[in-house]
This record gives structure tokens, sequence and C-alpha cells, in this order.
């Protein structure tokens, strides 16, 4: 569904990736863990067209999404939940929620609403309240239902688990499994590496701009260096 | 904590001295044709004095004044206001309730009054428009008094050199001042902030500038004067009629009075609040108004959902411009001539202080700072030489004591669990 061949990404005269390469297939949950500074963000960033890659190229469903513009490309079933939540602290969750279904129908938005809300119950009872006064994990659900609203096919999480209490970040994995039983293909970046890669069907390691190591899940769950790295020991 | 007081209060002190000795303490008189530096007497001295000793005690003791200020209540004007609900209830009545006053008050008043009045409704409209941008868009544009000023022109010159109509021109200067917005909003599409607002600044004086020195077009500093003004259908509010026309009075069998007139702006711009009111309150119904908010609260977010910032924020700039063209238009026609004198930053300023000071973003807030900062400077005509020290006064005063603003825009905090 997405296939990320051989990206490279400067920030200025900065590499930030090298020749980087991914491929996320339909219905599948893939992770991308990795330390501060290996370049996750700027991975999805990259998918997302700002900044674009210097060369390379990412397909969307077929589709050569690069060079387009943000703005296109987050219009074509693809939905972002950007790291540290970002949701619209003065709006309510009513209006960050239609602003996510902001290029749909309003019988579209209707029905979307719908599914959403009974996926978490939590933002139906906060539904006329000020985003910014819900807690982190309320934030994150809005976040995320707020991404699911486009009805996407594919979802990019980035650090959902970020700042959260461990209770909240047990629900928010349970949540992300739910949405792959739903159909939603899911490509999640994450340092919580261990619960990452339990819910996982494929991971990929990244290492200074560099994907270092890929396999299942559980495989990467067992390898030594993995283990070493990111799970302590 | 008071050692740290004792030299924040030296500091202040020894600014104000510095300041007061410059601004109060020497003067340049001309005595013939030298120039001399006369000091200041001894009661100035004493004045200058007794300000650096308050500003030091005040520095000093600061603590205990804002502890003794924190029990001063603060005023809360949205409690005086019905609850949601009882309001949803109200609404439809209360608006024609204010529109039938509205409509009926000037035969009550003196002719004075009226005036304010049309003159309070302008300021009401560049505030509505202002807010667009500066509450609702979050970009802070100072130089608004130029989409204002390119308004007030456009009806002036066409008036002026094709003898078109206020009423064909209204439209015009809407949208010349909404393309001069879009064209406006290209180059600082990138920028936020402090940089916005210091490029449009400069759009500001740039456009007063050009008014200035365009002496062959605009007639430079000595502006534009006998603007005709408004008619109704056709019929003019002039004592005589020009060639081949009737005035209102002739037409309607009555005596002629200049109020007429007066009134009859007055009324031409309560439609055009009305008007304004109306568009941008749909606007903020429409999917473009909540993106304006959504931009607002966070840039990354809105592209994230694929929303295009690009149109967004010139859909914001070049919506505040046509307001303001409206505004400028209808100002051209009511004072009947116009110079760069009246597009001053200052102008720029004051209807900028009337979103901040009415609650960004809040409709009602705007209209209520309109309202106080238009009448309020009428009440104190006797101290018209500290009109600019009373208006810092009152900016401090809302900054300490209500910095949200007198109405801010109202949303549900928390919600109770059903």
């Amino acid at each position: 569904m997405l296939q990320i061949n051989n990206i490279n990404t400067h920030y200025g005269p900065i590499q930030a990736l090298h020749d980087v390469s991914v491929e996320v297939k339909k219905g599948e949950i893939v992770t991308l863990i990795g330390a501060n500074g290996a370049g996750k963000t700027t991975l999805m960033m990259t998918i997302c067209g700002d900044p674009q890659a210097t060369s390379g190229e990412i397909r969307f469903d077929g589709e050569v999404i690069t060079g387009q513009p943000t703005a296109q490309i987050m219009r074509k079933g693809l939905a972002i939940v950007p790291e540290g939540r970002r949701v619209f602290a003065r709006l309510t969750v009513q209006e960050n929620l239609h602003m996510g279904a902001y290029f749909r129908t309003k019988a579209e938005y209707e029905e979307t609403l719908e599914q959403v809300l009974l996926l978490f119950p939590r933002l139906r009872e906060r539904f006329s309240q000020r985003a910014g006064t819900m807690s982190g994990g309320e934030q994150q659900m809005l976040a995320i239902g707020r991404a699911m609203m486009s009805r996407p096919r594919m979802i990019l999480l980035d650090e959902p688990s970020l700042g959260l209490a461990p209770i909240i970040i047990q629900q928010i994995f349970q949540i992300i499994e739910k949405l792959r039983d739903d159909g939603v293909t899911i490509f999640l970046v994450e340092q919580n590496a261990n619960q990452a890669l339990k819910i996982a069907d494929r991971g990929y390691v990244l290492e200074n701009g560099r994907v270092v190591l890929s396999g299942s899940g559980t495989a990467l769950l067992d390898d030594e260096n993995v283990r070493k790295a990111y799970l302590g020991g | 904590m008071m050692r740290q007081n004792f030299y924040a209060a030296v500091f202040a002190a020894g600014i104000t001295l510095i300041l007061t000795c410059l601004m109060v303490g020497v003067k340049l008189t001309s005595e013939g044709t030298e120039l001399r530096v006369v000091g200041a007497t001894s009661a100035q001295w004493a004045w200058i004095l007794s300000g650096i000793a308050i500003v030091f005690l005040s520095q000093l003791f600061r603590d205990h004044i804002s502890a003794a200020s924190a029990g001063i209540p603060r005023p809360d004007f949205g409690k005086l206001l019905p609850a949601v609900s009882v309001q949803a209830r109200l609404k439809p009545w209360l608006i024609a309730a204010v529109i039938v006053g509205l409509a009926v008050w000037p035969f009550m008043v003196s002719r004075g009054a009226v005036d304010l009045a049309t003159l309070t409704l302008i300021y009401i409209m560049l505030g509505l428009g202002l807010n667009i941008v500066v509450g609702l868009a979050g970009l802070l544009d100072l130089g608004y008094v130029a989409f204002y000023a390119i308004g007030a022109y456009t009806y002036a010159l066409l008036s002026s050199y094709f003898g078109l109509s206020f009423w064909i021109c209204l439209p015009i200067s809407a949208l010349l001042a909404a393309t001069f917005g879009f064209v406006l909003g290209f180059p600082v599409l990138r920028l936020r902030g402090d940089y916005l607002a210091i490029v449009t600044l400069g759009f500001g004086e740039i456009i007063r500038i050009l008014l200035n020195n365009w002496t062959s077009l605009t007639g430079g500093p000595n502006g534009i004067s006998g603007i005709d003004k408004p008619t109704l259908f056709g019929l003019d509010f002039n004592r005589r009629a020009a060639e081949g026309q009737t005035t209102f009075h002739e037409f309607m069998g009555i005596d002629y009075s200049s109020s007429y007139k007066v009134i009859f702006l007055y009324l031409i711009a309560v439609l055009l609040v009305i008007w304004v009111l109306f568009v941008i309150n749909r606007l903020m119904r429409m999917p473009i108004g909540r993106a304006w908010e959504a931009l607002r609260e966070d840039e990354i977010a809105c592209r994230s959902l694929g929303l295009n910032r690009t149109v967004i924020k010139l859909s914001a700039f070049t919506f505040g411009a046509s307001t303001a063209g409206f505004a400028g238009c209808f100002f051209a026609a009511r004072q009947g001539f116009i110079s760069p004198e009246s597009f001053v930053f200052i102008e720029s300023a004051i209807i900028l202080a009337i979103v901040v000071l009415g609650g960004m973003g809040s409709q009602f807030g705007v209209i209520l700072a309109a309202i106080v900062m238009t009448i309020l400077p009428e009440f104190a005509r006797e101290f018209s030489e500290y009109r600019m020290l009373l208006f810092g006064l009152l900016m401090v005063l809302m900054m300490r004591w209500r910095p949200q603003g007198l109405l801010p825009s109202k949303r549900p905090h928390m919600e109770l669990k059903r």
C-alpha cells in the first residue's frame, strides 16, 4: 500500500535520511522504532511532503506522491496523527472532529462521527468541551479520532504514547489494533519499542537515518541487538 | 525578595528621571533668531520629583500592591448575559428589538449624538473586519487602515472623476480593498507573528505615503473634497436640488432640515453593520470560518488534515480587507472630505485595540469595545490633550484586570456528565 524506495532527505546541508526503504502492505501494522534523532519523525514528514525528499520515490496505492504538495497528499486517503497530538486547543471536541472531515459532505461527516464516537466513547462525554482542557490521553484519542474523520485507508501515527500514563498507553495500543481490525493500514512510529513490536506485524529499526534491521514483530522482539539497544537488555 | 525589588525600584526611578528630564526638564525655545535651552520651573521640578518618588515606591512595594489589588473584584461581563440556552431562545427577539431601537433612536436625540453613533458604527465595521484577520485567523495585522484608505479613496476618486454614485461604488470599494488584501496576502504567507506585523505595518505606511505623494491623482496632502453624499433612490439631502433633480424634502413635501442627512447617513451605517455582521456570522458557521480558527490554533495540525494554508490565510486577509473597504467607502461619503491624515498608523492601532479590548474573536465583544473606544473620548473632551495618556492607561488597566478582553468568545470550558 505504501512503498518508500531509497529515500534521501536533507535539512539544508544535513542529511537526515539515507537510502531508506520501507514497505507497508494493506491491512498491516508496521512499526518504525529508533532512538531520539534517528530520523523517525523525518520519515513521517517526508511521506507527507514536508520536507520533500531530495531523491527516491514514495508510492501510495501505486501512485507516486513524492513531489506533490502536502495538502494534496493528505487528501488521498492517508491521514497522520502528528507527534505531540496537536489538537486545536481552543476549539471544542466537536469542532476538532469536524475539521478532520473538512473535505467531506455533511452526510459522510455524520456517519463517520458516529463510528468515531463508538470507538472513543470518552469523546462523546466531552463533546462540547474545549480540547485544551482535556487530559493527555483524551487529547490523543481526539487526535486519532480527528485523523479517522477523513475515513483514511492508511493512518500514520507519530509517537502516540508520548507523555501518557502506562494505563492510557495500553488503551491507545488496543485502539490501534482495533483500527487495524476495521481494515485500516497502520504505520506506527514509536520509542516505546516493546509495546509497538508486540502489536506490529513487521518492524523496521532506524539508526542515524538508515534502516539497520527489519523483520516480523516477534523476530525483532527476540533479536539480541534490538533487546540490548531498545528493550533494556 | 525585598532586595530584588529595591534594585528594580532604583532602576525604574532612574529611567523615569532620564525620560522626564529630557521631555519636561529641558526645553528649546526660540527667542528672536536664537534658540535657547530653558530649564523647567521649580513647580515642574516638584512634579517630576514626585513622579519619580511614586515610581520608586510603587516598584519597591509592588508585592504589597499586587496583593492588595488582588482583593479588588474583577468584573465578569459574561455573567451579566443570560445562560446560553436562554440566549438562544431570546436571540431573534433581541435582534429585532435592537434593530428597531437603532432605527427609531436617531429621531429622538440630538444631531451630534447621531453623528457620533455613525462614527461608532464605522469603527464597529472596522473592528469586525480586523477581528477576522487577528481574532479568528490569528494573523497580526498592523496596517489594516490601508484597506480602509483604499475603500475611501476608491469612492472619492470614482465619484469626483467619473461621477459614480455611492451605491455603485460601495461594492467596487469592497472589491478593490479585497484585491489589495489578496495581493498583500501573497508575500506574507510565510510570515507569522512579529514578522507579519512588521510587513503589514510597512504596507499601511506605503499606502498612506503613496496617497500623500501622488498629488496629480489624489490631491496629495490636500485630499479630496466635495465628495457626493449618498442618495436615497436618486433623492439627495441638500437644501436645493441640482439641475433636473429633486431633493428628499421636496419629494416628501416636508420642510428642509439638515438633520435628515445625518439621520440618513446613520441609517445607512446601521444597514452596513447589519450586513457585515450577517456575512461574518455566515462565514464563521461555514467550514472556512472554522478553518481560520483551526489555523490560529495549530498550523501543522491544519496541514496534516490536508487543509491548504495558503487558501485559508488569503481568504482571511481578503474578507477582512473587503470589510475595511466597505467602511472606507462609507467614511468618505460621510465626511465629504478625505486626506491621508485620516489614515495614519494610530487608526490601525485603535482598531487593533478595539479587537483586543473586546476579546479576540468575539463579535459582541468587538462591538462593545468599539462603542467604548469612540464614546469615551467624547466624554473626556475636556482632557483632549491627555487623550493618548488615557488611552494608554485604559490599555494597561485592561491587561492587568481583564487580559482576555471585555467579552471573550465563549465556549464551555467544562461540561458535567449527564
